[in-house]
C-alpha cells in the first residue's frame, strides 16, 4: 500500500510487506546517507502531551536531516491544553500550520482519533495531514515496534524464526503490545515473563493465537534466558498504574545483572525501549550482548525513512 | 407452534398487541437493558416478560411494545445481546413478518468502551465499536482495540 499521506496508527494497520519497505528505505539511508533536500519546505509538528526523550527527540533529528522544518511542544505546560482544550481543536488548529503531525499522549486511542480528524479535514477539501502515533496511552507505540523489528534484524540478520522473551510490564507497556502483534506477522517464538498481574492483555493474547503464535507465559526470566535469541526488557511504568499499592507490589521484580547473561548465547541480545529505571543493571552495558543504545540510535533511520515515505519524499 | 395472529402463543401471561413489535427468545435477563437501549421506555406501551417458560432454550425474556416499528439498524443492536432473538411485527392483529437478528459489523453512539483510559472516555469523542467476533460476539473499540464479550458491552445512559 502507499505511504504517501498515510497514518501510522496502528501497527496491526501495516503489512509485513508495508514494514519491509519501511526497513530498507532506512537502511538506504544509512549507508548512503541522509538527503537534506529529500523535506525541503516541509513541516512537522511534534505533539507531546507526555515526557519523552527518545521518541521526540529522534523524530525531530530524523525530519531535519531530510531538511523539514519542526514545529512541537514538548509537554501541555504553556499550551491550551492547559485551559481545556480538547485534542480535536489542536489537532483541527496544527493541521493549518504543519504537513504531518506526531502526537504522543496519555489516552488509549488519541491518535487514532487525531487520525480521524485530519481525515475528516480532507474530506472537507482540506489537505490531509497524516498522522503518526508516538504512543498512545497505555494502547500502541507502532514507530518503536518498527525500530525494534529493525534492530533485530540488523542483530541478528533475519526476524522470522527468532525466539523473543518480553520481560516486565506487558499489561501497560504499550511498546510490547505493538510489538507482539508485529511478531506475529514474522513466525517468531514468544516467550512473556510478568507477575500475572502484569502479563499480556486477553486480547493482544487472542491476537497471537488466531495467528498461530508459538507464545508461552512465564514469572522468572531464568526460565527463559537460555533459548532466547533477544531478551526484550521493559520498565514497570509508574504512571500508568490505576492503584499505587499495586505499583509497590510489582516495583523491581526483574532486574538483569550481567552475572544472570551466562547461560545465555553470545549471540543473544538485550534490548530495552527505554528509559530504564533498575531492570537492566549497568554492568550490562559492557557486555557486548547489550544492544539498547544501538537500538535508541535507529529510532533516526526508521523514523526518516517513515517521514520521507508519508511526506511523499521517497515514493 | 401454536402461534396466535398476533404473535402471542397460547396460554401466555401477557396479553397480545394489535399493532407493534414483539421482540421474542432473548436470554433471560436482558429485556429491561435492551428495552431501555432501544428507547422504548420513553412513552411507549411496553410489556416486559421475564423468565418466560421457553421450549427451545428452557428460559427466557421477551418485549411487547405497541405502534412501534424496529428498524434494521435496531434489530442489528438487539443481536449484540441477544443473537437467538426473532423480531415479530405485528399489524392488524396479524403476524406480518417475522425477522432473525443479526451481529452488525460497527455500532456507534450506543455503547460506551470499557477501558476506562480510553479517549472516548476522557474527551467528547462519539464512539464506535467493531465487531471481532462472532461466536461468541467480541466487540472491540475502533479507538482503544479494548475488547469485550457482548454481554459486557455497558451502554450510554
Amino acid at each position: 500500500m502507499d505511504f504517501l499521506n498515510r497514518d501510522i496508527v496502528s501497527i496491526k494497520d501495516l503489512t509485513r510487506e508495508d514494514l519491509d519497505k519501511v526497513f530498507g528505505t532506512a537502511r538506504r539511508m544509512e549507508r548512503d546517507g541522509y538527503d537534506r533536500g529529500l523535506l525541503r519546505g516541509k513541516r512537522v509538528s511534534l505533539l507531546f502531551y507526555e515526557p519523552s526523550t527518545r521518541t521526540r527527540l529522534s523524530f525531530q533529528a530524523a525530519a531535519q536531516s531530510l531538511g523539514a522544518d519542526t514545529i512541537w511542544f514538548a509537554g501541555i505546560e504553556g499550551t491550551s491544553v492547559m485551559k481545556g482544550e480538547t485534542l480535536k481543536d489542536t489537532i483541527e488548529t496544527v493541521s493549518n500550520y504543519a504537513d504531518a503531525i506526531v502526537v504522543r499522549h496519555p489516552y488509549d486511542g488519541a491518535a487514532r482519533w487525531a487520525a480521524e480528524i485530519t481525515t475528516r479535514r480532507a474530506e472537507r477539501g482540506e489537505k490531509k495531514v497524516p498522522v503518526i502515533n508516538g504512543g498512545d496511552g497505555r494502547n500502541e507505540h507502532p514507530t518503536q515496534t518498527m525500530l525494534d523489528l529493525y534492530t533485530m534484524a540488523q542483530s541478528q540478520g533475519r526476524i522470522g524464526g527468532l525466539t523473543i522473551a518480553m520481560v516486565g510490564d506487558l499489561k501497560y507497556g504499550r511498546t510490547v503490545h505493538s510489538l507482539a502483534y508485529a511478531l506475529g506477522m514474522y513466525g517468531c517464538r514468544i516467550r512473556l515473563v510478568a507477575p500475572e498481574q502484569l502479563q499480556m492483555p486477553p486480547h493482544v493474547l487472542s491476537y497471537l493465537a488466531s495467528r498461530g503464535v508459538e507464545c508461552t507465559l512465564h514469572t522468572s526470566i531464568e526460565e527463559v534466558i537460555g533459548e532466547v535469541d533477544i531478551l526484550y526488557m521493559t520498565r514497570i511504568q509508574k504512571e500508568r498504574f490505576p492503584d499505587e499499592n499495586e505499583y509497590n507490589r510489582v516495583r523491581g521484580m526483574y532486574r538483569v545483572t550481567r552475572k544472570m547473561l551466562q547461560p545465555a548465547k553470545p549471540t543473544m541480545r538485550v534490548m530495552h525501549p527505554l528509559p530504564r529505571v533498575d531492570e537492566v543493571s549497568v554492568d550490562v552495558d559492557d557486555d557486548p550482548r547489550s544492544y539498547y543504545f544501538k537500538q535508541a540510535g535507529n529510532g533516526v533511520p526508521i523514523r526518516a525513512a517513515l517521514l520521507a515515505m508519508v511526506l511523499g519524499g521517497i515514493s | 407452534m401454536n402461534v396466535q395472529k398476533n404473535g402471542t402463543k397460547k396460554g401466555m401471561i401477557v396479553s397480545p398487541i394489535e399493532n407493534g413489535t414483539v421482540i421474542d427468545h432473548l436470554p433471560p435477563g436482558r429485556a429491561v437493558r435492551i428495552a431501555r437501549m432501544l428507547g422504548l421506555t420513553e412513552g411507549a406501551v411496553v410489556i416486559i416478560g421475564q423468565n418466560l417458560k421457553s421450549t427451545k432454550y428452557g428460559r427466557k425474556d421477551l418485549i411487547k411494545v405497541e405502534n412501534r416499528f424496529l428498524t434494521d439498524e435496531e434489530c442489528s443492536r438487539i443481536a449484540l445481546f441477544a443473537p437467538n432473538a426473532t423480531v415479530n411485527i405485528i399489524r392488524d392483529s396479524e403476524l406480518v413478518e417475522k425477522r432473525k437478528v443479526s451481529i452488525p459489523d460497527v455500532v456507534e453512539g450506543i455503547a460506551i468502551c470499557s477501558n476506562a483510559n480510553c479517549i472516548t472516555n476522557k474527551e467528547p469523542v462519539p464512539t464506535r465499536m467493531v465487531t471481532v467476533s462472532r461466536s461468541p460476539v467480541v466487540i472491540a473499540c475502533y479507538y482503544c482495540g479494548y475488547e469485550v464479550k457482548a454481554e459486557d458491552l455497558r451502554l450510554r445512559g
